[in-house]
């Protein structure tokens, strides 16, 4: 049996460093190519030396990443530079404009900041020399990535850029959903995807437990409670990463401004905003139909209220709200300011996403008091209110339910949540919908087994013939039927139907001409004629045989149905015969004469 | 297979296609070349197009006033008609698909469309939906800025009583005016935006694909395919390297049939070329005190010229020069082509990642040297107009639109000068109504559609199994330059031509079922040849094929049917081996 393999090298059972080897028809693919930001040594990669020792070229067919985050691309330049590997990758054009952004960001905050060695780090020119090996796709694109790989992307909502990928291999495929959004937000639309009927999906499932509360809801509560933490002179710190999450949030707090004209400075800290809304601009293509419609005469991306921060701005007095990056408070800049003004209560924070275990944020988050940080080794008091949002542009339980039915999946597979969330998601997918669910860990593989169907060329004449009204039988009109009878070729690759003569000319075969003859006894004194009637009253009852003419045999098909003797013997033989094609009914005639009498 | 060609237009092509029960339209080009039959409509009066002779055949009193002559030539004084494609060959409520190619062959849309019983679904790129809307929405604002209240029918009926060219005119009967707003609306709504390589489904039965055809911003060529045909659709190509991405060639590759239309119309012009010598008399005017007027349309070699031309002009000293673009949907067709990233060719990609603004025109228009304006009545045109100046605008036919205007201003002076681009119209007949003309004019066409020699060599390389264009390639009249050579069979076609295609089906796809297949039980009848009794119940859904394993029938329960339908596992064949 034909199967799938799937072994998650990240985000098994777990969040962050998202990357899925897939083995299906013969074939190598990795699905993302990830790091995990809450390690600091050789964890926060993929363990590329369960693939390979070395190069990895010869054994990946190659590289998906469904979209920008870091979780998700961030070991790329790692993996194709100093692993080494010179395949195909395919991402979309926008993931592949912003994420070498990204990654250079990252890459400083990792070497220059935390002094890491450069060796084991990937170089500003690994990051350019990996992106030159990337193919940008477009949507539904469907991309032939050899004779056999057959990959397109689907709208995914979560990130500007995000997608999901339907991988086909032969008749076997998958869908990847990376981070997916169902519903849609300020500035992206609603991830879709049609009824593709893959072997497997592969989902993420972040919010596995979670239904979220409506969208207006969530917004009205953000607002209100920066709202209140300003008018009493309190500042604000709302760690983002640079794209996708920041947009949306810049739109809400900008036309909150505008409406309530409010004047306490918001500042986006420098950098990659201004790039960043550059692309937006440029990519607008991606975000959702209103922006899309409204560009020429308001650039969404174009802010008012909001002003580029400085560094200098963190020891000024008042109220005032900032966004700085990066999202889960592990390095940089959001970092600084953490440091600087969680002491003080009148100060907020708002962690708008989720933070990967390790980080700052995620330890804030649970509640801790203290954090305590080296070089130089100092302990921080957290006195500032901590607010999570739940705003990061995952799909909830129902999302994902929503698009498993979306596509009709054979299988389903979790990824990219925690374990135990994946158990209840999981049970809900296998008792409401009856599917087949895996959650492999990390180095676990899964084998999916899948029924394959033959393709064959059939040919019109066969198919016409079969498809037409049977010839009549006595005086019964065979209904138009829809079986087919004929013979499979299989020469090389090739598979065709042909019917059997057909066949038996082209292979050089004749075929034997069966008859089958039997012989019955009936005690039935009176004339032959009569018997005949009773014969065909009986199989009249039986099989609905309407009109038989004079005494002549009985025709049902190629069976033939003759009664012998004579008018006056008390015994008469009834002789049926018919052909092998015909043996069912032939078969069924003479038990059915046989009984007559029971 | 059937192709239905409802226009003769090669450059504006309409055809229809019926395979497999299913019936695609190939384009929807609108032929505008019966506009130059018109008197241009001016934004204000004009008194010398006012002050005109009319010109009435003999005894015709009825036709009076709708028919005027200037400088020899006679014109129809009436908002100009379009010729649309043909409606009596089939009937448009069969038509399944609409396969757009390019915006410049989808103007007809709005009439297809609104054809009575009209269901099908059109498919065309995301650049090709918008920038075709804008030319559409461009047409019927110069139309409705100048309103009249009587159309000239008359003329029509007495044809042969006219002067050439227009009793040549192709069935006038059939000219139309131009769709209203909810027309071109209703066509929108019915667009399907697809990508390059996204192949859609016909109903299962064929799947169509659009790829790029390097000609404009989202032009494509389409694949029409089933499991074992292909047909190949190719409408304006370009190899040359100008903003829109490149020609893709491997999709086009061994087709049964290739239908070729939309080559160059001025095959003696080089793009290049034209283009230097756009650049070198616009600065040859400005320099001697004159302004330029560029008719063209809104978007497409407009963003080549300006690009072109703003360097040239700093070079030459002339930077000062202002340039104008005038059309109602300037400032959208500049902002839309930037944010087209997907469709550029690759070293306009690149300066997206940077990132950069793709055209440079977005700089132009942010510097103050590049000025759009939605019309002449627009706030701040008045105020910031200054002469010399160079103006692009529509219409390219010279018949409406603010071009008329400009013609009207800057006509009676030799310092000004008209420059045609636009390979669409010939730039005579454009200027005929204009005449006694004291403004200088020149002919630069920019046509990047394929030469004859390159099309000869795109079908060397694709190998159809045979080609079908307009017969207007394969005309023997032709000069050789202009004229198609292939190695396969070439057919052509007409207005109004209905042809059988060489393609004939054999086979279908069947899908059987896992299970069946599990069942099947091979044997090997000859060197690498097996084979097998196969029974099944087949499912057609959807025009897809799929044998299931049959039931097998209840001994008892039995009824005719089932007995006749059941078939044996074995075939007889063979030695007889009587023990």
């Amino acid at each position: 049996m034909p199967e799938i393999k799937v072994t998650p090298l990240g985000a098994g059972q777990d969040v962050g460093r998202s990357c899925i080897l897939v083995s299906i028809g013969g074939k190598n693919i990795m699905l993302d190519c990830g790091m995990h930001m809450g390690y600091n040594d050789e964890r926060r990669f993929p363990d590329f030396s369960y693939i390979a020792d070395g190069s990895l070229t010869e054994h990946l067919d190659c590289v998906i990443i469904s979209h920008f985050h870091l979780d998700h691309c961030g070991a790329l330049p790692f993996m194709t530079e100093m692993v080494g590997y010179s395949g195909p990758i395919y991402m979309t054009y926008p993931t592949k404009a912003i994420a070498p952004i990204l990654l250079e960001d990252m890459r400083k905050v990792a070497v220059e900041r935390k002094g890491e060695s450069s060796t084991s780090f990937f170089t500003s020119q690994m990051v350019k020399e990996c992106m030159k090996k990337v193919t940008a796709v477009n949507l539904h694109q469907t991309v032939q990535v050899d004779s056999e790989i057959e990959i397109k992307a689907y709208y995914a909502g979560h990130v500007l850029g995000a997608a999901m990928f339907h991988v086909r291999v032969g008749d076997q495929s998958v869908v990847y959903t990376g981070d997916y959004n169902m519903t849609p937000d300020r500035h992206l639309g609603a991830a879709w995807i049609d009824k593709c009927c893959p072997d497997l999906l592969i989902t993420e499932s972040t919010y596995a437990t979670t239904i979220r509360d409506s969208k207006r809801c969530r917004e009205r509560d953000i607002l209100k409670k920066v709202h209140e933490c300003v008018e009493r002179g309190g500042k604000v710190l709302i760690p983002v990463f640079a794209l996708g999450r920041a947009q949306e949030l810049c739109i809400l707090l900008e036309s909150y401004w505008e409406r309530t004209n409010l004047k306490v400075p918001v500042y986006f800290s420098l950098g990659l905003t201004e790039k960043a809304n550059n692309y937006y601009k440029m990519f607008i293509t991606w975000t959702n139909q209103k922006i899309k419609k409204t560009f020429v005469e308001r650039n969404m991306f174009e802010f008012k209220h909001i002003k580029p921060f400085d560094k200098s701005y963190m020891e000024n007095p008042g109220p005032m709200v900032v966004f700085a990056s990066p999202g889960m408070l592990h390095a940089g800049l959001s970092l600084n300011i953490f440091k600087r003004w969680a002491p003080d209560e009148k100060n907020m924070l708002i962690m708008p996403g989720y933070c990967v275990v390790g980080t700052v944020g995620h330890k804030v988050l649970n509640g801790a008091k203290k954090v305590e940080f080296e070089n130089p080794r100092t302990v921080v008091d957290v006195r500032m209110a901590v607010e999570y949002m739940s705003f990061s542009a995952h799909a909830d339980a129902k999302g994902i339910m929503q698009l498993i039915q979306y596509c009709q999946p054979k299988n389903v597979m979790l990824v990219h949540g925690d374990a135990e969330k994946m158990v209840f998601l999981k049970s809900k997918i296998q008792q409401e919908l009856s599917l087949d669910c895996f959650n492999p860990a990390n180095g676990e593989t899964c084998t999916i087994v899948t029924k394959p169907t033959i393709a064959a060329d059939v040919s019109l004449s066969l198919l016409k013939r079969d498809l037409q009204p049977v010839a009549e039988i006595g005086d019964l009109r065979v209904k138009r039927r829809k079986l087919m009878h004929g013979v499979l070729i299989v020469k090389g690759n090739k598979v065709r139907v042909l019917d059997s003569d057909a066949a038996c000319a082209e292979l050089g075969v004749t075929r034997h001409e069966i008859r089958f003859t039997s012989t019955v006894t009936l005690e039935d004194p009176g004339p032959v004629s009569r018997t005949i009637d009773k014969l065909h009253t009986h199989l009249q009852k039986r099989l609905g045989i309407t009109q038989h003419l004079g005494d002549g045999p009985i025709n049902i098909g190629s069976v033939l149905l003759q009664v012998s003797g004579s008018d006056q013997e008390d015994l008469k033989e009834a002789i049926v015969s018919w052909t092998y094609q015909d043996d069912a009914l032939g078969s069924y005639i003479l038990n059915s004469i046989k009984n007559i009498d029971r | 297979m059937k192709f239905y060609a409802l226009s003769g237009h090669p450059n504006k092509p309409c055809s229809v296609l019926r395979f497999k029960q299913c019936t695609i339209m190939l384009d929807c080009g609108l032929d505008e070349t019966t506009m130059l039959n018109f008197l241009p409509l001016p934004l204000v009066p004009s008194r010398r197009l006012a002050s005109l002779p009319t010109w009435t055949p003999k005894e015709q009193p009825q036709v009076e006033g709708e028919l005027r002559e200037c400088a020899g030539k006679v014109f129809i004084d009436s908002p100009p008609e379009f010729c649309p494609p043909q409606t009596s060959l089939i009937d448009f409520s069969e038509v399944d698909a609409i396969l757009v190619s390019n915006y410049t062959s989808m103007l007809a849309l709005p009439f297809i469309v609104a054809e009575r019983g009209f269901r099908g679904t059109v498919y065309a790129t995301e650049p090709t939906l918008h920038i075709g809307r804008l030319c559409m929405d461009e047409l019927l604002y110069h139309m409705e800025q100048t309103p009249r209240a009587q159309h000239a029918q008359h003329w029509k009926r007495l044809l042969h009583l006219l002067p050439a060219p227009l009793c040549h005119a192709y069935k006038p009967k059939l000219w139309r005016q131009l769709y209203s707003a909810d027309a071109i609306a209703d066509a929108v709504r019915r667009v399907h935006t697809v990508g390059y390589g996204e192949k859609m489904d016909v109903f299962g039965a064929l799947r169509v694909m659009p790829s790029s055809s390097g000609y404009c911003l989202g032009s494509a060529n389409w694949t029409i395919s089933s499991e074992y045909e292909k047909i190949v659709y190719v409408n304006g190509s370009s190899t040359l390297t100008t903003h829109p991405k490149q020609l893709e060639q491997a999709q086009l590759r061994g087709a049964r049939v290739l239908i070729l239309n939309g080559l160059t119309q001025v095959p003696s012009y080089n793009p290049d070329d034209m283009i230097g010598a756009f650049c070198a008399k616009v600065a040859h005017t400005l320099k001697g005190g004159g302004n330029v007027l560029v008719p063209c349309c809104p978007s497409g070699i407009v963003y080549d010229l300006i690009e072109c031309l703003a360097p040239y002009l700093d070079q030459q000293s002339l930077s000062q020069v202002p340039l104008f673009f005038v059309s109602p949907v300037a400032e959208h067709s500049l902002a839309y082509s930037n944010i087209l990233a997907e469709w550029l060719s690759h070293n306009k990609q690149v300066r997206v990642y940077l990132p950069e603004e793709p055209f440079p025109h977005g700089q132009l228009v942010a510097g103050g040297r590049l000025r759009p304006y939605k019309n002449l009545q627009a706030d701040g045109f008045s105020a910031e107009f200054r002469q010399p100046c160079v103006v692009f605008a529509g219409h390219p036919s010279l018949r409406f639109g603010d071009t008329v205007h400009f013609m009207e201003l800057w006509g009676g002076n030799a310092a000004n000068a008209v420059i045609f681009t636009s390979p669409d119209f010939p730039y005579l007949e454009c200027l005929a109504p204009y005449q006694p003309l004291a403004m200088n004019y020149y002919f630069t066409p920019i046509d990047t559609s394929l030469y004859f020699s390159q099309a000869n060599k795109l079908i060397r390389d694709l190998k159809p199994q045979a080609l079908l264009t307009p017969a207007q390639y394969a005309s023997p009249v032709q000069r050789s330059e202009c004229q198609l050579e292939a190695d396969c069979p070439v057919l052509t076609y007409r207005r109004g031509d209905v042809l059988t295609l060489p393609v004939r089906r054999a086979h279908q796809r069947l899908q059987l079922s896992a299970e069946l297949s599990e069942r099947l039980s091979p044997v090997p009848v000859g060197p690498g040849v097996a084979a097998a009794t196969v029974t099944g119940l087949l499912h057609v859904q959807d025009n897809r094929h799929r044998l299931d394993v049959a039931p097998t029938p209840a001994s008892e329960a039995a009824s005719l049917q089932e007995l006749t339908e059941a078939r044996p596992r074995y075939h007889t064949y063979g030695a007889v081996h009587v023990p």
